[in-house]
């Protein structure tokens, strides 16, 4: 008698054991430890607690460990452990005016208040492998910083104040939404678009700014200020009356500033594109703030026919946790369906093969 | 992972969900069950399995679960498909409830693209697995459009669609996912369980419920509602058959899987529901490729 190959319990645990073998390599290698994948890898940690919206870097630490570097996974595991959290309330808003940064520059100005500060960036480096690295040498210090970092007036603020720019208001005071709680609706709000951008995969992000550029949404963007450095994260209990400080964020801001020449409502005015990321994220916040500016299309008149600018489009396909997910889920079984197919398929044959025979056209058989 | 007392994971609420997030799914289960057919937006939480992996389904459970409760799991009609399994250790473990693999013991059945052959009974909830919960979505990819089109019930695509199968093919050549009338008013999408098992959701003494994790929506079929499968007064909706019978156990009423069975390329025909399959050899059924033990040998 046959016995259909169907995977079971012990197939199940087996795959896990062996996996859990895989992960963990040649045991003569050293293991990983979470303090070296969050000081060594921190731009993994950065990205998982990102777009895992959880700013937790040992919790991001251990989901890269889990995950055998699969950032997408990592994801995943902080997203899923994420959701089990409870909830006390909403922080205050973080001030990225308080930033002292680390680093900070703006392509609108050659000069501004604080200067421009380079910071720790790939950028200029030229991307020759490194074989020092490889040897494990230890790297020159870094230069020392003439004075301690300061609070810095952010780019944005100073075109504000000759009103060249759209004032950032809220646009009410209902607190902000959450896509973690509640589904998407259409058309969705500013504060939900950008929690989804923010959540939103990289690379997806990075593709679609990448289309506005190209042509497809085009919207002039200039790259107004790009910061990273720490915030406080306030929150006011509402039994005390007044804000504490609960922690200190690592936050990479974008602000793109857009052309913009007017409507029949507004003056010709720069317009804003928002990207913030935890951590130093910086391809992805300026992607988001790309993303961000198209979306805005339909609100500042514009037309809006390209995926960049269609809110339905980027916002219901961003999520890599989701897209990963059903993608993925191809590997399950499919044969009932694909049995129903089968069947199909071979009766629309014989009557295609009637047909012929007939010298009919199958159609006209069939009826 | 480790266990309390009572064998469920230690650290989590009972079927895994908090009572809030439990309680804000039964109420859009509520609505679900009021308004037939109706996909009812969910705040469907981020779940510890794949989306696409059955989510939603895993939620409606989780939801709708107490401790008494006996739970069937399937995927393409079997107990033992390994998705299958790893949802139903899923809720051994976070809720140490009593699994089956028979029918007619559970209280909950949750399944993946089949509908238990043996007939459910009103003491039952069939809890669907979907996708794409939208039956319009193929025709129109806006959501914001087809929720339109829904209000309105403007369906004509869809009967066009149908159309022109019979036009190219002569034969609706939809064989799983076929659309169907709930209660005369709205379009719905079985999920896709094969056209063969539609006729089952129609009329059926328990309550169905359907839950679409990645896309937050839940819809239901209460007990003993009109189920109607779209079709013409010349092209009446019509089930696939086999021209033989289940190899292991002679059934020729049930849904059957083809397997290929060595390098020839020479099939097997069997069940997909395994249980169903499995109660008729127990009773003493048996299919060709199934004879008593003493003629095999």
């Amino acid at each position: 008698m046959y016995v259909a190959v169907k995977g079971g319990e012990r197939a199940i645990d087996n795959a896990h054991r062996l996996l859990a073998e895989e992960r963990r390599g040649d045991p003569a290698v050293p293991e990983l430890t979470l303090e070296q994948i969050d000081q060594q890898l921190a731009h993994a940690v950065d990205r998982v607690m990102t777009e895992g919206s959880l700013y937790d870097r040992r919790l991001a630490a251990l989901a890269v460990k889990q995950a055998r570097g699969d950032l997408v996974e990592a994801i995943f595991l902080l997203r899923a452990y994420r959701t089990t959290l409870p909830r006390f309330g909403a922080a205050l808003p973080i001030d990225t005016a308080r930033m002292a940064p680390r680093r900070r520059i703006s392509a609108t100005f050659k000069d501004l208040p604080g200067g421009q500060i380079l910071g720790p960036t790939f950028d200029y480096t030229h991307r020759l492998l490194d074989f020092d690295l490889a040897e494990g040498r230890e790297p020159a210090p870094a230069a020392e910083v003439a004075a301690e970092p300061r609070p810095l007036p952010r780019v944005v603020d100073l075109l504000d104040r000759e009103g060249l720019i759209e004032p950032e208001v809220a646009a009410s005071d209902e607190p902000a939404g959450d896509l973690t709680r509640r589904p998407l609706t259409l058309p969705e709000t500013r504060d939900v678009r950008l929690q989804g951008l923010a959540r939103g995969d990289e690379g997806f992000l990075l593709a679609l700014g990448y289309s506005t550029q190209r042509g497809y949404g085009r919207n002039h963007p200039f790259a107004g200020e790009i910061r990273l450095g720490e915030v406080a994260v306030e929150f006011m209990p509402e039994e005390l009356g007044f804000a504490i400080e609960i922690a200190e964020i690592t936050v990479t801001e974008c602000q793109m500033v857009n052309q913009f020449k007017g409507s029949a409502e507004a003056p010709p005015q720069f317009t804003r594109g928002y990207g913030l990321a935890f951590g130093h994220c910086e391809r992805k916040a300026m992607a988001m703030a790309l993303v961000d500016r198209a979306l805005r299309a339909k609100e500042l008149g514009e037309e809006a026919t390209t995926p960049a600018q269609d809110e339905e489009f980027v916002l219901y396909h961003a999520d890599n946790v989701e897209a990963q997910g059903f993608v993925q889920h191809l590997k399950l079984p499919h044969y009932v369906d694909f049995q129903s197919e089968l069947v199909m398929v071979r009766g629309l044959r014989k009557a295609f093969a009637a047909a012929n025979n007939a010298g009919d056209t199958p159609a006209e058989a069939a009826e | 992972m480790t266990t309390a007392d009572d064998g469920r994971l230690a650290g989590y609420n009972f079927a895994y969900l908090d009572e809030q997030t439990k309680r804000m799914i039964r109420r859009a289960v509520l609505k679900a069950v009021a308004i037939p057919g109706h996909q009812v937006p969910f705040g469907s939480r981020e779940m510890p399995l794949p989306y696409g992996w059955g989510t939603g389904g895993i939620q409606v459970t989780a939801s709708i679960l107490g401790p008494r409760d006996v739970l069937k799991v399937i995927d393409q009609g079997a107990d033992d498909t390994t998705n299958a399994v790893s949802i139903r250790r899923f809720f051994a473990l976070t809720a140490g409830v009593a699994t089956t693999e028979k029918t007619t013991e559970a209280t909950i059945v949750q399944t993946r693209h089949r509908v238990p052959e043996t007939r459910l009974t009103e003491r039952q909830i069939l809890v669907y697995q979907v996708p794409i919960p939208e039956p319009l979505r193929w025709l129109e990819p806006s959501e914001v459009e087809t929720r339109k089109m829904h209000a309105l019930a403007e369906y004509g695509v869809m009967h066009v669609r149908l159309y022109e199968d019979i036009a190219q093919h002569g034969r609706i050549a939809q064989t799983y996912d076929y659309p169907v009338e709930v209660a005369g008013r709205y379009l719905m999408r079985p999920s896709p369980v094969p056209k063969f098992d539609n006729p089952k959701l129609d009329n059926c003494p328990a309550l169905q419920l359907f839950g679409a994790g990645r896309e937050k929506r839940i819809y239901a079929v209460p007990p003993y509602t009109r189920v109607k499968s779209l079709d013409f007064d010349d092209h009446p909706f019509s089930v696939e058959g086999w021209d033989r019978a289940c190899g292991l156990c002679g059934s020729t009423e049930s849904y059957l899987d083809e397997m290929i069975v060595d390098d020839e390329g020479r099939r097997l025909f069997v069940c997909s529901d395994t249980d169903y399959c499995g109660q008729r050899q127990a009773a003493g059924h048996r299919g060709p490729a199934n004879a008593p033990k003493e003629a095999a040998e």
